[in-house]
């Protein structure tokens, strides 16, 4: 009976794999692999072209933070790079807060609306969440560009005599993420509210709560690890935004997206892009690896 | 009879303005948008009046339907193959205890979606990059492939969704009844699974239809898609023709979004 039991799970162990061997050998050749190849890359030294000599080298990572002066040889920080890293990191903290300010009260909103309207006004933030990122990036663009709608109309309503330039500026850039990201801060959220206890809240009422205190001391605790979720959410695409900084920035306010891509063109150094794109990652990670352990340490205190 | 009105615990102050500041804000970008779209003249913010001119014209410009035709074939061969593959590892992860490595499955299958876009992008384009000149062929299979992969993990949590909600009875009847594993899956877990498969399907494809970031790195000269080429069109003057093209995939996503929240609202 033992040998037939253990005949029985080897066959289902095998059917595993092998209805599991097609997506993960795509997955392995056109996501997981090429990131190897990249670490790889990273090591290596810049071809004339682009691509690379096949050469160990440490340059790129040097790179990423340093440079060389091309006068005196002498070292330093690569200010560059290091105001680019600041200006993600700045921007990306900025739209995180900012859709936290429009997506925490917009989330409790529907969650508080009656159980058949909820659907809707949820469908309202999942459209904009599943159109395409380019064309909502685009409609920012539309709206404050020199020609665009907001100047039109600040000029024909007399309150200016000159378009006020806010398109390819940081402003253009955080306007553009925030309006992009907010319904990946409302989902999560709405999803932590839904399941609010609103007895605790009609409690703390009854205890001469104001409704501030009732907000700080009760809601906000409680909804916790939706405010996490949708933070991390929110920052981590911020900080790898690529679409909207170029759209928005114009080239001249580079995020890291854009610096990695620069390398992979005009910049002709592949390595430096590999080492940079690695950096990306294993900040994003570390951002995915401290939510875990928060979600994780939140758990004991629910139910 | 003194007028008792229940205070309402549900009421923060400023909350109802922002939220629908909020939505305001959410829409009135895109409903611009779309009304330009109609624009008699050629700018994008002085209305000239009611015309279909610019549709007339996107539809008419060669490269706009190059991109059409290529976005399509590849969102096509990239949802079918993502949720194909998808069904198959959903069978395999889901309604079974925990097997030994697990948690690599679900980090590969999610990886798409915790790895910023830009990285894949890139290391695809160093990867693909070595294949093209080893090999010398610069087709669309490069892009498909892609899609296919970044796909996988919007195909698979509709699906999965769906089974773990699914009744193991039947298909255990079945078996008491000597179906063969495959019949099972045929006359009993399809069925069943249908209205998920269908949602996956259409989410990978909206997915792909969407992307500009990896399409731009991974494509070769000459494979705009219909984004990417819009990409590149907004460095230039831009003319409601841009708007046109968006509304029209705009519509798309949409009616994608409903079916979508209907099907996986359908019950199981």
């Amino acid at each position: 009976m033992a040998d037939l039991a253990q005949a029985t799970q080897q066959r289902a162990a095998r059917t595993r794999w092998l209805l599991l061997a097609p997506a993960l050998v795509i997955l392995l050749i056109a996501a997981s692999g090429p990131l190897l190849i990249t670490l790889v890359y990273s090591f290596l030294t810049p071809g004339d072209y682009g691509g690379v000599e096949w050469q160990f080298s440490v340059d790129a990572w040097f790179n990423v933070v340093m440079q060389r002066d091309i006068f005196d040889d002498t070292l330093g920080f690569s200010d560059a790079h290091l105001s680019i890293f600041a200006r993600s990191v700045k921007l990306s903290l900025m739209t995180t807060v900012l859709c936290l300010f429009f997506g925490f009260p917009t989330a409790y909103f529907i969650a508080t609306r009656p159980k058949k309207q909820r659907d809707l006004w949820m469908l309202l933030i999942i459209i904009p969440f599943w159109t395409n990122l380019l064309i909502r990036t685009f409609a920012v663009v539309e709206l404050v560009r020199n020609e665009g709608t907001v100047n039109t109309l600040l000029l024909w309503l007399g309150v200016i005599d000159a378009p006020i330039q806010m398109l390819y500026t940081e402003f253009s850039i955080l306007v553009g993420m925030v309006y992009v990201y907010l319904p990946l801060m409302v989902l999560p959220l709405y999803a932590a509210m839904e399941r609010l206890d609103f007895s605790l809240v009609e409690a703390a009422y009854d205890l001469y709560a104001t409704r501030f205190q009732v907000l700080r001391r009760v809601i906000v605790p409680l909804v916790k690890p939706g405010v996490v979720a949708g933070s991390i959410l929110v920052f981590v695409p911020s900080l790898g935004a690529y679409v909207t900084p170029r759209v928005m920035g114009g080239g001249n306010q580079l995020m890291i997206g854009n610096l990695i891509e620069l390398q992979f063109g005009q910049g002709r150094n592949w390595p430096l892009g590999a080492a940079l794109s690695i950096t990306l990652l294993g900040i994003v990670m570390l951002a995915l690896l401290l939510y875990v352990r928060a979600a994780g340490s939140e758990e004991p205190h629910r139910g | 009879m003194a007028r008792y009105t229940r205070y309402d615990v549900h009421r923060q102050t400023g909350f109802t303005t922002i939220a629908f500041s909020c939505f305001v804000l959410l829409y009135m970008p895109i409903i611009l948008l779309v009304i330009y779209s109609f624009n008699a003249g050629s700018s994008i913010a002085i209305w000239e009046g009611f015309s279909w001119r610019w549709y007339q014209s996107a539809w008419q410009n060669e490269q706009v339907q190059e991109a059409t035709v290529r976005s399509l074939i590849i969102a096509l061969w990239a949802s079918a193959v993502s949720t194909s593959v998808a069904v198959m590892a959903a069978l395999a992860t889901t309604r079974t205890r925990k097997f030994r490595g697990q948690s690599v499955v679900f980090a590969l299958i999610n990886q798409p979606l915790m790895v910023p876009e830009i990285v894949t992008a890139v290391a695809l384009l160093i990867f693909f990059a070595g294949i093209k000149v080893a090999t010398g062929y610069t087709g669309l299979f490069y892009l498909i492939l892609a899609h296919s992969a970044f796909c996988i993990p919007f195909a698979y949590l509709p699906i999965r969704a769906r089974l773990q909600g699914m009744d193991l009875t039947l298909e255990q009847a079945a078996a008491d009844l000597y179906a063969t594993p495959f019949q099972v899956f045929r006359r009993i877990t399809l069925p069943q699974l249908w209205p998920g498969i269908l949602a996956g399907a259409m989410l990978a494809f909206v997915i792909s239809l969407d992307d500009v970031v990896i399409t731009e790195f991974v494509k070769s000269a000459g494979q705009d898609t219909l984004p990417t080429y819009m990409l590149g069109q907004l460095r230039r003057v831009v003319t409601p023709e841009i708007n046109a093209i968006s509304t029209a995939l705009l519509s798309i996503s949409i009616l994608m979004v409903i079916a979508f929240t209907v099907l996986s609202k359908m019950k199981k």
